[in-house]
């Protein structure tokens, strides 16, 4: 009689992608560069459906600037920039990296742009519900 | 010092699970003392690869509490006492039973990139000269990867492209690159130029985080981007 002794396949999933378990820093930034790349590409459709409506008339584009300055609105802004900010200074890093720039001090790079994307966020944050709406 | 070690259990044909052994080790033990303590006091079907047990030969490479490691120069102490271990088989190998990887893609790998772990030594005389004994055949330099495949494991585009070359022979690759010209040379830029290659490293420098011995894979393979990218670069202007 034939024993299966056969290895236990490789189990590859995307969602390997969002295991944390034992992970690090630059995984981390892994991650949050995958789900703001997700998140951008998704806000780049929204943006072009939203642009839709100026061809329906100025009511319909009224309708929807009336809704644009809610607060949820306005808190989805902030986090748009936050998207923006985490990808394009961690792609900034990556690039540099990229091309044997930096990298001994890829680590110190992250930390740095990670402050930056902090600072800007709060900003951001500040400028866009000080504004009388 | 008393502890548990919870390990991953496979046996072909049967489901996976975690077996839970409580062991007692001194305290100047190793992970590795652990899992021997638990086969040699609970269960001696437990399988797990191992042999120098000085962080020499990179055969006993596994996971503790998620964290690549090699388990023969782990200190028990780092978990503190009366701690549960979870051990696990690495990621991203196929696992033959229990912690018992199959370590094959490890060194196909590294044939790829033409094996460079050992090699003919350069002098290091400023004359270039050296004399061998009479019964040495060559010099031969070692270099510092284990090949215990902790970055392999570590490495979260291994876990989503099976045919990716991985950190261990991309930082390899460099190593031959450094002394090779002609054939070999433009051999190894085809392998790594590729989706497979060195594209598929999208930096998140896991691999140098879980080498033991300083090898930074990661570094190796940023500096290899640099590499091929400016000789992109020259070959789009004629170069």
């Amino acid at each position: 009689m034939a024993t299966d002794v056969r290895p236990k396949p490789v189990e590859r999933k995307p969602l390997e992608w969002f295991n944390l378990r034992g992970k690090r820093v630059g995984f981390w930034a892994y991650v949050v560069m995958r789900l703001s790349a997700i998140g951008l590409v998704l806000y780049l459709f929204l943006h072009l459906v939203i642009l839709i409506q100026l061809a329906q008339g100025p009511a319909a584009w009224d309708g929807f600037v009336a809704l644009a300055k809610s607060p949820a609105f306005l808190l989805l802004d902030v986090v748009l920039i936050v998207g923006i900010l985490a990808h394009g200074l961690n792609g900034i890093r990556l690039g540099l990296i990229g091309f044997g720039i930096g990298v001994p001090r890829q680590k110190v790079m992250l930390w740095v742009f990670l402050v930056l994307a902090i600072a800007f966020s709060i900003l951001s944050a500040l400028a866009i519900f000080s504004e009388p709406h | 010092m008393k502890l548990n070690v919870k390990i991953y259990r496979y046996k072909p044909g049967s489901e996976p699970h975690y077996d839970t052994f409580p062991v007692e080790v001194p305290d100047t033990a190793n992970v590795l003392d652990a899992v021997e303590r638990a086969w040699a006091d609970h269960d001696q079907s437990l399988m797990f690869r191992h042999a120098c047990h000085h962080a020499s030969c990179g055969s006993c490479g596994l996971r503790v509490n998620g964290v690549e490691k090699l388990p023969c120069v782990t200190p028990v102490t780092d978990y503190g006492p009366g701690a549960t271990l979870t051990i696990e088989p690495m990621r991203n190998f196929p696992v033959i039973t229990d912690l018992a990887i199959d370590a094959g893609p490890i060194y196909e790998r590294m044939e790829l990139a033409g094996m460079p772990i050992i090699r003919a030594a350069e002098s290091i005389r400023p004359d270039g000269q050296f004399v061998l004994p009479d019964d040495v055949p060559a010099f031969h330099r070692f270099e510092n990867c284990l090949e215990c495949g902790l970055c392999l494991s570590a490495c979260p585009s291994m876990a989503t492209d099976p045919a990716f070359l991985g950190p261990m022979a991309l930082a390899a690759a460099e190593r031959v690159l450094a002394e090779s010209d002609g054939a070999e040379a433009e051999r190894i830029y085809q392998l790594i130029d590729d989706e497979h290659g060195l594209w598929r490293c999208h930096s998140s420098f896991e691999c140098t985080a879980a080498c033991p011995y300083e090898v930074d894979p990661g570094a190796a393979i940023m500096r290899l981007k640099g590499k091929v990218a400016a000789r992109k670069i020259r070959r789009l202007f004629g170069g």
